[in-house]
């Protein structure tokens, strides 16, 4: 492997896990382990990004991905700006074409975006010159969770490959799911998916992951339970006939736990939790769950992301750009 | 005016002509058509190493007018079908208000033969108003002008109703173009269900969306006798059920998009648009069975279903967009390029599904070159190399995922009911 150091990132935009190399995948982890560090320094701020303009460009409610976002930017020194769906002119009938070329015009560096369209952010992408980061399209990508979440697994683990992840829940309307399939097989994972055939998307095999529909199945031999959130508007859908028996059949507690799965199981879950849906109360605050570790490095992640798209330099991300001193 | 069409290569699958040879025509008839005509004409048209061919016939055009003149009119949408080697067209009747009284039928007529650019057969609806809830008044349809009948753009939902305007429809020698598409399985999809949608996140139309109509739709034909004719198949099952139904005598037919055959729902991966489209692409397995399907005659005719949509409203996230792309200008080359090239059909039988056989379907009584008939001829070079280029289109839109691309073979001449309407690829 090249050094860290001296592998190109030339992309704009983070798009998506699918559009990453492995290399550029494990150039935004280690550029995140230096940020987890200042995370936890007594003034936990640097002034890498300052003069920088960043736009959060919200489409869809979120606290989690906004706030982590926000604060990695604040953390870097970068001035932001919040855009979100019920304050913007997107209610009043403007196109996100009109939108981009609005927020462009205010000459900002980067937007973050988080869109309940699939493709939005690449349409974003191709019309402005800001780089565009993806903070969740429909239920296609979630790159900057899936990092997150790979992050989270070597750092309390000590490895991504070779080891046993199933992801567990709706994995049809998941975006976490598909960015963490992407993310996982690319680092060497082994990746299981879980969940009731109604909320399993066609041909999801192609993706490299084993399927099964039997929670027994995905719990056996697993290293991590990546646990997704159960959208309770689904069953509206028919898409499975009740929150009771979803958890009698798919939900993840103690009891369970202790019977098929390996000791020592890392439970994750992306957030919000459905306590007593997807994950019961004991196992959510239980010795395994590394739920709130996930919150952390979410920061660190987005730092690490925010850091090596504005400061692309076109050729190199070179290691004397990052000015990490404790003041 | 009288014309000859010198040298060409004469190609009628109808009369089964495949000749080198002159054609003269006067006075909007083909007068004579065999091996060298002398004649005092006032034009002549060199066509050495040409293809000469019966107009083409397209039985799936949208011409939006009346409604939404801003997409396309009659007249914009006439003239991409003459550059495209269309000299008839068969306009859907979704327009705003959509085509389902006489009257209307009578105005859209009108309106084409101001444009002397192509002959347009107007669709009317199956049910007042494309409710899909009363029949519409069909033989009134049928008298002003109309061969088909259908609600595209949507199924007629009720199986009961299919069936009386089927059997109605018969009782007319009136044509049922069926759009099969079960809403309760389509829902709010975007892309065909398979490996793409999954990769992508977009909600997935399945296959068997169309597929269980088509199935329905063949067996009510089976039930009534009525002539029935599958608009944009787009599935391996439809054409299997399709060709199932014909060995068992089913009066039913069928036609294919050149976007179907061409493209697959791969092209969708950087969510451009223009790929969306209704059927939505299907998977290369699909188009290789749509492919199949032409060359052994379960499916009859090409068809374009030009849909022309604004720029502004393309220009949107992908769940957002209309469904929809132009397709006039390009089925020719197309077709050359994915089926001619490829061997699927040689000229004759390409000639054939957009010509000769679309006129059959529809029980209209030209794309035919015999002596005697209605002049609406194509000229082709076959190897001319082009590129489809935004300033070209003449639709009034340019919803294609085709600008931009180099294109095979093309038209350079038409003649429309014996006036020249396109001369060396320039309209006139």
């Amino acid at each position: 492997m090249k050094k860290k150091d001296s592998v190109k990132w030339e992309k704009k935009d983070l798009l998506g896990i699918a559009e990453l190399s492995r290399e550029e995948i494990r150039i935004i982890l280690d550029r995140a382990k230096n940020f987890r560090e200042v995370l936890d320094r007594h003034i936990p701020k640097v002034p890498t990004l300052r003069g920088k303009t960043i736009a959060n460009l919200f489409y869809e409610p979120s606290t989690r991905t906004r706030s982590s976002f926000e604060l990695a930017a604040k953390r870097l020194s970068a001035d932001t700006l919040s855009i979100t769906a019920s304050s913007s002119s997107f209610l009043k009938g403007e196109t996100l074409k009109d939108t981009a070329r609005n927020i462009e015009a205010m000459k900002v560096d980067m937007i973050i975006m988080r869109h309940s369209c699939a493709g939005a952010p690449h349409f974003l992408s191709r019309r402005v010159k800001a780089a565009v980061v993806n903070a969740g399209d429909g239920a296609h990508e979630h790159p900057t969770q899936a990092l997150l979440d790979a992050f989270t697994i070597e750092n309390t683990l000590g490895k991504i490959k070779g080891l046993k992840v199933s992801i567990i829940g709706d994995i049809a309307h998941s975006r976490v799911a598909r960015s963490n399939i992407l993310a996982l097989t690319r680092l060497g994972a082994d990746v299981t998916v879980c969940g009731p055939k109604t909320l399993m998307p066609e041909q999801i095999e192609k993706m490299g992951v084993r399927v099964t529909y039997n929670i027994k199945e995905a719990m056996e031999g697993a290293d991590v339970l990546n646990v997704l959130r159960i959208q309770l508007e689904r069953q509206k859908e028919a898409l499975f006939p009740s929150i009771r028996e979803y958890v009698r059949f798919f939900g993840i507690n103690s009891r369970r736990l202790k019977k098929h799965a390996k000791k020592g199981v890392v439970i994750m879950h992306p957030g919000p939790v459905n306590r007593g849906v997807e994950l019961s109360q004991d196992v959510a605050d239980g010795k395994y769950s590394v739920i709130l570790d996930q919150v952390t490095n979410g920061v660190a992640i987005r730092m690490a992301v925010l850091f090596i798209l504005l400061g692309r330099t076109g050729k190199t991300v070179v290691e004397d750009q990052l000015r990490i001193s404790e003041k | 005016m009288n014309i000859l069409v010198k040298n060409g290569r004469i190609i009628d699958p109808l009369w089964k002509i495949d000749k080198i040879g002159d054609i003269l025509i006067e006075e909007g008839e083909i007068v004579g058509i065999g091996g060298t005509i002398e004649s005092r004409v006032t034009v002549t048209i060199e066509a050495k190493g040409k293809i000469v061919s019966p107009g083409f016939i397209d039985l799936h055009t949208h011409l939006r007018e009346p409604g939404r003149e801003d997409m396309e009119t009659i007249e914009t949408g006439l003239a991409a079908a003459a550059s495209g080697g269309f000299t008839t067209v068969c306009a859907m009747p979704n327009t705003d208000p959509p085509c389902d009284n006489q009257a209307h039928v009578n105005f859209l007529i009108e309106r084409a033969k101001q444009t002397k650019k192509a002959n347009l057969l107007p669709v009317g609806t199956i049910t007042k108003g494309r409710e899909g809830k009363k029949l519409s008044e069909m033989g009134e349809l049928r008298k002003a002008g109309c061969p088909a009948v259908s609600d595209d753009g949507d199924s007629v939902e009720d199986a009961g109703l299919m069936r009386r305007a089927l059997e109605y429809a018969s009782m007319l020698d009136l044509l049922v173009i069926s759009h099969c598409e079960d809403k309760a399985l389509s829902l709010d999809g975007v892309m065909r269900e398979g490996y793409w949608s999954t990769v992508l996140g977009l909600s997935p139309i399945p296959a068997e969306a169309e597929s269980t109509i088509v199935e329905r739709d063949v067996q009510l034909a089976e039930m009534t006798g009525a002539r029935l004719h599958i608009a944009h198949v787009s599935t391996k099952e439809s054409v299997g059920i399709i060709r199932a139904a014909k060995k068992r005598g089913v009066k039913v037919t069928a036609e294919v998009t050149p976007h179907h055959f061409t493209l697959s729902d791969r092209e969708v991966k950087t969510f451009d648009t223009n790929m969306k489209v209704n059927p939505p692409l299907g998977s290369a397995e699909d188009v290789k069975a749509l492919k199949e399907g032409l060359k052994d005659g379960t499916i009859d005719a090409i068809a374009t279903d030009h849909a022309p949509h604004l720029e502004s409203d393309k220009e949107k996230e992908f769940d957002y967009a209309p469904f929809g792309m132009i397709g006039l200008e390009t089925a020719l080359s197309l077709a050359v390029m994915n089926l001619v090239d490829e061997g699927y059909l040689d000229w004759p039988a390409l000639v054939s599904k957009m010509s000769g056989t679309p006129a059959k379907i529809l029980k209209y009584g030209r794309g035919t070159l015999r002596k005697g008939s209605v002049a609406d001829i194509v000229i082709i070079d076959p190897d001319r190399e082009w590129t489809y280029k935004r300033e070209g289109v003449r639709s009034r839109s340019s919803n294609s995922p085709f600008i931009g691309r180099k294109m095979k073979a093309a038209v350079t001449d038409v003649i429309a009911e014996g006036k020249v309407v396109l001369r060396n690829g320039e309209c006139l």
